[in-house]
């Protein structure tokens, strides 16, 4: 029988490999999809407590989660060629200007 | 019926693991965005087995349809090229990076595998009441009916935004 902690111990392997992706990739580009990735293993780790205790409030939080996500995508990609249209590059160590 | 759902944690948790670290570890741009596709693919199994129908299918149609089309988009106009080889561009920072996460995985892995070892062992027998559109839809339609209207203030919000971003031409 699958039991709960195999489900959480997957989503902290999915999350942990995101953030990898988050700290040593410089391609804005693959830096957002590795912040997705860690979204979904939050997403894993809600419905696997949500369907072991029998509760939907996990499952509607994954619901408003996603559409945020969505909004987040579609704005995050709008920057993300806004950036390449002025600087011609997405490598986040040449887009500087707003560090001091 | 018990081995068979073990088997298919198993697979569907070797897939996803082993395309989230190919997609952090390709070199060209476009192969990370399929390698997520089948990530997301692997974890929507995942929500099968957990009696989620919805959810699984919701992550089908939203990530996997519209969203990483969406990535695949951008990344094909950007006309990227691929970058570097990762083992041409180590630095300490990306190894003292790299030693963290793996730090953190170690404990978030502790902390949810053996903290919850024995805790629960059975989905809950009402799991697969709750997992379907008609009690999700009635869920959201009654009890959670103003949090679902603020979301379609946001998703408006993000297109509009999404647009002037995208148009505007910077001085």
């Amino acid at each position: 029988m699958v039991e709960l902690n195999y489900y959480l111990g997957l989503s902290s392997i999915l999350f942990a490999i995101g953030v990898i992706g988050v700290l040593v990739r410089r391609n804005a580009i693959i830096i957002f999809m590795s912040i997705e990735l860690m979204f979904n293993s939050i997403n894993l780790s809600l419905i696997s407590f949500s369907s072991f205790l029998g509760d939907v409030t996990g499952q509607i939080l994954v619901f408003f989660i996603i559409a945020v996500a969505a909004a987040e995508a579609a704005i995050g990609l709008a920057i993300i060629i806004a950036l390449f249209r002025n600087k011609g590059t997405v490598n986040i160590d040449e887009i500087n200007i707003l560090k001091w | 019926m018990q081995n068979l759902e073990l088997i298919f944690f198993i697979a569907f948790a070797i897939i996803a693991i082993y395309s989230a670290i190919m997609m952090v570890t390709r070199r060209n741009p476009i192969s990370s965005a399929l390698f997520l596709i089948l990530n997301f693919f692997a974890v929507s199994g995942v929500y099968l087995l957990l009696k989620a129908q919805f959810i699984a299918i919701i992550q089908v149609l939203v990530y996997m349809g519209a969203i990483m089309v969406l990535f695949l988009f951008v990344i094909m106009l950007l006309n990227l090229h691929d970058e570097n080889k990762l083992s041409e561009s180590i630095t300490y920072r990306k190894i003292t990076a790299v030693l963290l996460s793996i730090l953190l995985m170690g404990l978030l892995f502790v902390t949810f595998f053996f903290g919850f070892m024995g805790k629960k062992s059975e989905i809950h027998e009402t799991a697969g009441t709750i997992g379907k559109a008609e009690f999700l839809g009635k869920e959201l339609f009654l009890k959670y009916a103003f949090p679902v209207e603020i979301a379609g203030l946001l998703l408006l919000a993000a297109v509009v935004g999404a647009v002037v971003l995208a148009k505007k031409k910077f001085e």
